[in-house]
């Protein structure tokens, strides 16, 4: 299983904080963005976005293991 | 008061003690202290705001905050760093950001302390709902970005 987690405005259109589903074959964190954006129809796309994997910065390639922790980060606006 | 060449990066959900901050950075070979705060201003883009809330994606916030102070105290040589980041509801004129350097002298206090507020904007993942008087709200950057806005990331 992996386990994503929503903050912000995807945590808004999506309806919850968080998502656990099984980790695909060859799966990607752009492959599982363009998936669960279909899903929650979320209307940012992956190039508006940042993705961190078990609290690093990865890039939209990074081969996804078993248990990965997936956040897909919203333009930030902190400060 | 912090140990020589040292840095604290927190988020906090508790108003942020800008005093406590400022003592924190006390050290006596320290000529120069310079301090930023950011406040919730009442307009934003044309729009009249009445309040903002912040969040956080804690972890990598912090980590990310920590890089760069890390960075800061590299580049610019100075003694001291604190930076508080609120996360939560905040009204008009409260604090959302503080961040205060002591060196030496002033020259890299104010240089550190500019990269580190401007860094930490840039990077760190942290986001703002604004909302605004006639009722609608709306997170920075992020309403538009379907509408094909030149981003760099």
């Amino acid at each position: 299983m992996i386990k994503v987690h929503f903050f912000a405005i995807l945590r808004e259109q999506a309806g919850r904080d968080h998502w656990q589903g099984p980790l695909l074959e060859k799966a990607n964190p752009k492959s599982l963005y363009d998936s669960l954006a279909r899903e929650f129809g979320f209307s940012l796309t992956s190039k508006d976005l940042q993705v961190a994997v078990n609290d690093e910065f990865v890039d939209w390639n990074f081969s996804l293991q078993e248990g990965d922790e997936v956040v897909f980060i919203p333009p930030v606006a902190g400060g | 008061m912090l140990k020589k060449e040292s840095f604290d990066f927190e988020l906090t959900r508790a108003p942020i003690d800008e005093k406590g901050l400022r003592a924190m950075c006390a050290d006596p070979a320290s000529g120069g202290y310079v301090s930023f705060e950011g406040w919730v201003r009442n307009h934003s883009e044309g729009q009249q705001v009445t309040r903002l809330e912040y969040e956080a994606y804690d972890a990598l916030a912090l980590k990310e905050g920590r890089k760069i102070l890390r960075e800061a105290l590299e580049k610019f040589g100075v003694a001291q760093i604190v930076c508080r980041h609120f996360v939560g509801p905040l009204n008009i004129g409260e604090m959302a950001v503080f961040v205060g350097v002591s060196s030496g002298h002033r020259g890299e206090a104010f240089a550190a302390c500019r990269y580190v507020i401007d860094e930490v904007k840039h990077r760190v993942p942290i986001w703002k709902k604004e909302f605004y008087l006639n009722g609608d709200s709306g997170w920075v950057r992020c309403e538009r970005c379907a509408e094909g806005h030149d981003h760099s990331h």
